[in-house]
């Protein structure tokens, strides 16, 4: 499987602490390349350190053949990097299409055409259009999103995701929070999105993530203490003191 | 420029940005702890400079007197203040703080107009304080001037001392990162936060009367300074005392010595120096990591 | 068949609104047809700032300074002896509101929330600083202005600004301009854009939105449209002064869309004729007696009761009742 973004031995220091210290991983297409840690850990950290909400202290990233180490937030969303948020970043006072909408008209901006009708936009339509339906909410395109119900948000949170057309999704806790119901909904989303994406996940919830993972790293206090396929991290003796031990105390 | 005359302009540089700190301060600890944007600070300068004026007939020959029973008047005025109108203020959005607190300055200068009139008024330094001494052989020094330098030094650092070594100042700093924190530790914030406002309206207040011996007491003092500060707060950062004094003194230097040597664009000096901060750290002098 | 009354409402009610202003000056007096320019005016104002404000949630306390600009150019370009053509004086003007609003702009975006207020307040005052002590701005007095400038196609004088009706049907036009031009651009991908920047400008950058361009633009949009209010102000008006920049002017036209209403075009407007009606009505002694001196107290007083209890404006009470 091609290898679609290389971190190499990223840092991010405030102050004199480092929250992610030169932690490398990387993540392939058609595979789930989960990140699991306590609180604390470093592990939104290093999404932000990916999407390019926060700069590296050092380490390099490389998207396909692009050094994207310098380029902003906006620059790799347009390149092909979505991502989800861990606390539900929408847009309440617009209707569900038109938070997706919006998002598609991101690859399609055409700002100085003000005579048209961003609403009549047909191609930032279309695509929203099978946002909604990829992640199961074709049949409230009109509601506020404000009005949907917790669950509903998530779905919407990878929805808007998803209608940027990423290569790449890092997807920042896209659990929290959720019923029974709404986390089978939502990894039968994930699943379904293997194929065409390289995903990274974060995740609290132990049972999703070895259900759907193909390769599990952890972290401690900010850095890489184990990266393996699933079964070889549940049996690994620092990982189980160190996070699973606690986890099933 | 001779050095005697070099002198007199820094002297005048230290003794604005000194007197602009205390404002400043003010401004920086109320929107730093309490997240307030706040219009009207300029009018508590401009309260000060009115209650220098109204008091001075009761306590000639009692200047420090009087200045410290201005300062606890408007202290007091402060606190009512803020249990009255402010506290409602913590939670509403920026645009509407910046409308109340505009309004705000509406009532203070009808009232000062209704209780005071609109005269430009004159304050005479006490006795002790007036006259100049000699700088070399040519240039003298307003006694005054340095007077109101010592005393703005002495109170910042007196600022500095209670925020950075005292168990309020912890408090205080604490509220500023994590109210709930201070909250857990049974502190009541809400009387923290009346306080700090009670300080901030005392701190503008009493460099308004410390001035108004030297600049006159007229209606539209509040606005300039407020202003002003503003512009010390974007420079020294939020919240920031000691970013707060360097950009204090940063100013002073730029507009006394703005005024020296381009007169007529001497106004636009400190908006200058704002924008090559803005260009240079947009997030204020001192960063604070967030 | 069923005249769908919501999709033309829009369309219909604003025009009826400008064919009811354009017979106007029939039946109006002089100091009512001038105090109907200037709400006329003022609209336009408040309608660049709502685009600021209330679309792109940019909260400016600096807004004055280009109307005071596009004022000062219209006066300062004006050749003493003869009208100035409007054809480029109007442009001129609003592209010197434009400029400043440029270098204000690149500059105070690089802020955000009450840095962002501040730095803009700081750069009006700058600007006020210039036409105040400068010999350029005539100092606190201001400077005339002495011939109004003419519209001229070939020999034909199209409009002949010394005719207080044809500054109104100026300033009409002016105002059926504006408002059709935010109405476009809100309705296009950049309003949209905007307005999602509004609501949650983080998500706008994570799908791939460059919004510091966007906001940018919108600032010098609304310097422009500023700039035009200013530049009408100085030929209705005939004399320009620094107070035109002042803080008090960047507060008022707050005030006004707040007034009206923060988001729709409309509550610009409304704000505009609500809050110029309001200051009439408390500096006149007629009415409030002996607190007529003190206007500003009861305006202050006002503004803070209005904040408090109805935060969406006027045009957010008729839609309340509407959807409930």
């Amino acid at each position: 499987m091609s290898v679609v973004v290389e971190a190499k031995r990223l840092s991010r220091t405030f102050g004199g602490l480092a929250a992610v210290d030169a932690v490398s991983l990387d993540l392939r297409l058609g595979e789930v390349h989960a990140v699991i840690g306590t609180n604390g850990a470093g592990k939104s950290t290093l999404v932000n350190l990916l999407s390019g909400e926060l700069p590296l202290t050092s380490g390099e990233i490389r998207f396909g053949d692009d050094d994207i180490t310098g380029w902003s937030q906006p620059r790799r969303a347009r390149a092909g990097i979505g991502r989800s948020y861990q606390r539900t970043t929408i847009f309440d006072s617009f209707s569900v299409l038109e938070n997706c909408r919006l998002s598609a008209q991101a690859a399609l901006q055409r700002p100085w055409q003000v005579w048209q009708s961003a609403q009549r936009c047909a191609g930032s339509r279309e695509v929203a259009a099978q946002a909604l339906q990829a992640a199961g909410l074709a049949d409230r395109a009109d509601r506020i999103a404000g009005t949907l119900s917790h669950g509903q948000k998530r779905q919407l949170e990878i929805a808007m995701c998803l209608a940027t057309k990423p290569r790449v999704l890092l997807l920042d806790e896209p659990l929290a929070g959720m019923g029974a119901e709404e986390t089978e909904r939502m990894l039968a989303l994930l699943q379904s999105l293997k194929a065409g994406h390289a995903i990274l996940l974060i995740e609290h919830d132990m049972d999703a993530v070895f259900r759907i993972a193909d390769r599990i790293t952890v972290m401690v206090n900010g850095a890489v203490i184990a990266s393996d396929a699933p079964q070889r991290i549940r049996e690994h003796p620092q990982v189980v003191t160190a996070y699973l031990g606690e986890a099933h105390s | 420029m001779d050095f005697a005359t070099f002198l007199v302009q820094c002297l005048n540089a230290v003794q604005y940005g000194l007197l602009l700190f205390l404002v400043a301060s003010g401004l920086t600890l109320i929107f730093g702890i309490m997240g307030v944007i706040n219009l009207a600070h300029g009018s508590f300068y401009m309260i000060g400079a009115y209650l220098a004026f109204a008091l001075a007939p009761y306590f000639v020959d009692q200047f420090v007197l009087m200045l410290l029973v201005g300062t606890l008047l408007a202290a007091v005025f402060g606190f009512v203040l803020e249990w009255l109108f402010f506290s409602f203020l913590y939670q509403r959005e920026h645009l509407q703080q910046v409308l109340m607190t505009y309004a705000l300055i509406l009532v203070f200068e009808e009232s000062r107009s209704l209780l005071l009139g609109n005269d430009v008024h004159g304050v005479q330094p006490p006795a002790w304080l007036a006259g100049s001494i000699a700088l070399g052989e040519l240039m003298s020094y307003p006694v005054y001037r340095l007077f109101a330098s010592a005393a703005c030094l002495a109170i910042a650092a007196l600022l500095y001392l209670v925020v950075n070594r005292t168990r309020l100042g912890m408090m205080v700093r604490a509220g500023a990162s994590n109210r709930d924190m201070v909250r857990g530790l049974g502190i009541d914030i809400r009387l923290l936060y009346r306080g700090v406002f009670a300080a901030g309206v005392a701190l503008a207040a009493l460099a308004g009367m410390i001035a108004a011996p030297m600049s006159s007491v007229y209606p539209g003092m509040g606005g300039s300074v407020l202003i002003v500060s503003f512009v010390i707060v974007v420079i020294g950062g939020i919240g920031s005392i000691t970013g707060a004094l360097v950009a204090s003194l940063l100013v002073g230097f730029v507009d006394t010595f703005g005024k020296v040597f381009f007169a007529e664009l001497s106004g636009i000096g400190i908006y200058l120096l704002m924008a090559i901060v803005l260009v240079w750290r947009p997030e204020g002098l001192m960063r604070r990591g967030h | 068949m069923v005249i769908a009354w919501s999709r033309w409402l829009p369309l219909v009610a604003p025009l009826a609104l400008l064919l009811a202003l354009a017979l106007l000056p029939a039946v109006l007096s002089p100091y009512l047809m001038d105090l109907t320019v200037k709400i006329l005016i003022s609209a336009i104002f408040a309608l660049s700032l709502q685009l600021l404000v209330g679309t792109t949630g940019l909260v400016s306390l600096g807004h004055a300074a280009f109307l005071g600009i596009g004022a000062y150019v219209t006066v300062l370009a004006s050749p003493q002896g003869e009208g100035a053509s409007l054809w480029w004086l109007l442009p001129a003007a609003m592209a010197g509101a434009a400029a400043y609003a440029l270098f204000v702009g690149a500059l105070s975006l690089r802020t955000r929330g009450v840095y962002f207020i501040m730095v803009t307040l700081a750069f009006a005052q700058m600007a006020y600083f210039v036409f105040h002590d400068t010999r350029l701005g005539g100092g606190s007095d201001g400077i005339y202005l002495y011939v109004r400038p003419v519209l001229r196609l070939g020999d034909t004088t199209l409009l002949d600004l010394e005719n207080k009706r044809q500054v109104y049907g100026l300033v009409l036009a002016s105002l059926a301009f504006t408002w059709g031009l935010l109405a476009l651009l809100l309705r296009s991908r950049f309003g949209h854009a905007l307005q999602g920047i509004r609501v949650n400008e983080a998500r706008m950058r994570a799908v791939g939105f460059r919004t510091y361009g966007y906001k940018l633009a919108a600032f010098v949009i609304a310097g422009a449209l500023a700039g035009l209010a200013g530049a009408l102000f100085a030929i209705q008006d005939g004399v320009v002064n620094p107070e035109l920049l002042s803080w008090h002017e960047s507060g008022a036209v707050l005030l006004m869309i707040i007034l009206g209403g923060l988001g729709p075009l409309r509550g610009a407007i409304v704000g505009a004729v609500a809050f110029t009606l309001l200051k009439e009505l408390f500096a006149s002694e007629g009415l409030v007696g002996p607190l007529a001196a003190h206007w500003q107290m009861t305006l202050g007083f006002t503004i803070i009761a209005f904040v408090a209890l109805l935060p969406r404006g006027i045009v957010g009470i008729r839609l309340r009742r509407g959807a409930a």
